[in-house]
């Protein structure tokens, strides 16, 4: 299974060669173009870096308290039953309702454990694969003007868990 | 929402703080994850703007327009009522590709105007129409096919190879949008019927 992370060393030098060659070939201004489009990215950060440094300090604060470790703690025996870490299930939870509440939690996991662990690995992969279910919801619907919601919900959630059992099976025998 | 959120996690991080005696960790914990955040945001900053450069050029050289013009079948299997040339048709390719390439902060604004047209086909305007349903349970799946906020992360906190979870989070997140997408078309055909 090393093919699976030898394959992942080519997805982004494949996406700049296929990209930049497209460009020469179609011969728009590339490097003005890139300078150009580099500025959005500065935007996009900046709008989250507010964002990111109240929940990081929230989640800062719940760690260095103990709730964090006690709150897996009281989950563990329930979820072991499905073969799942406890230390993630809340990342998972808090991912419905808030993108940014739920980096600061992969960084906590990333800080506690390391990305290059078995839940640093799955917990970013969980993460590539999952929505803000409840904030997407709101935001979409209230523009619609919606009130019954239907099947949504339930759709989003089994979409959700079959991300999560994906992402769980495929760390397992990737790495 | 975020304001229970947040404020709760504050205060029952810090009562906790107070009685398992680890407060002076909870103060230090407050003064450095504000610093960490700006730090990743620097690295952040890097990845973020290389990737929206190169998608810049993506969008200027025509790759953006022949991908929506390639899922064009795909969104009539999934959207078969909406009628052929109806402009909803181009927010929401818009939305999904823009969504599929990482550009989510460009997506929004297109998803809400589809949204706002899905509304203008619907019969019922208290209740969501089949094709809402299926537009928004395909984008809560994720379509992010490469996530770049999360690679920047790792190598933010050390990893070795970042990249190295690429090829497993495509994996994952094509398998919850095929499964969002298969729901959707079950879903709409036992509504449609029972409303028959």
């Amino acid at each position: 299974m090393k093919i699976i992370i030898y394959l992942s060393d080519y997805i982004i030098p494949f996406v700049f060669f296929y990209i930049v060659g497209f460009g020469l070939l179609m011969k728009v201004n590339i490097y003005d173009d890139f300078v150009d489009g580099a500025k959005d990215g500065f935007k996009v950060v900046l709008n989250i870096l507010p964002t990111l440094v109240g929940l990081m300090v929230a989640i800062g604060i719940l760690r260095a308290s103990g709730a964090l470790d006690m709150l897996s703690k009281i989950i563990e025996p329930i979820i072991s039953y499905f073969h799942f870490p406890s230390e993630l299930v809340p990342l998972i939870t808090i991912k419905m309702f808030s993108s940014s509440a739920a980096t600061s939690l992969l960084l906590d996991i990333f800080k506690e454990y390391g990305p290059d662990s078995y839940l640093g690995r799955l917990a970013s992969i969980i993460m590539s694969c999952t929505e803000t279910i409840f904030y997407t919801m709101s935001v979409y619907f209230m523009t619609a003007k919606i009130k019954k919601t239907r099947y949504t919900l339930v759709g989003a959630l089994v979409a959700t868990f079959a991300g999560v059992v994906a992402s769980t099976i495929i760390v397992s025998i990737v790495f | 929402m975020l304001n229970y959120l947040w404020g709760f996690m504050i205060i029952i991080g810090i009562v906790f703080g107070i009685l398992n005696g680890k407060i002076s960790e909870v103060s230090a914990a407050s003064i450095n994850s504000s610093k960490e955040a700006v730090t990743l945001c620097i690295t952040m900053l890097g990845i973020m703007s290389m990737w929206t450069g190169i998608m810049r050029i993506a969008k200027t050289s025509g790759i953006i327009d022949r991908l929506i013009k390639l899922s064009r079948p795909v969104i009539k299997i999934l959207f078969p009522d909406i009628p052929r040339d109806h402009i909803v048709n181009e927010y929401i390719t818009t939305n999904m590709i823009a969504n599929i390439l990482g550009l989510g902060w460009a997506a929004t604004p297109m998803g809400l105007k589809a949204m706002e047209e899905l509304r203008k086909l619907n019969s019922n305007k208290d209740i969501a129409s089949v094709d809402m349903c299926t537009f928004l349970i395909i984008n809560i799946s994720s379509l992010q096919l490469i996530p770049v906020n999360i690679i920047a992360y790792r190598s933010q906190y050390g990893s070795v190879n970042p990249t190295e979870i690429l090829t497993a989070a495509i994996i994952a997140t094509c398998f919850s949008t095929i499964i969002g997408m298969i729901f959707s078309l079950v879903a709409r055909k036992i509504v449609l019927s029972k409303s028959k």
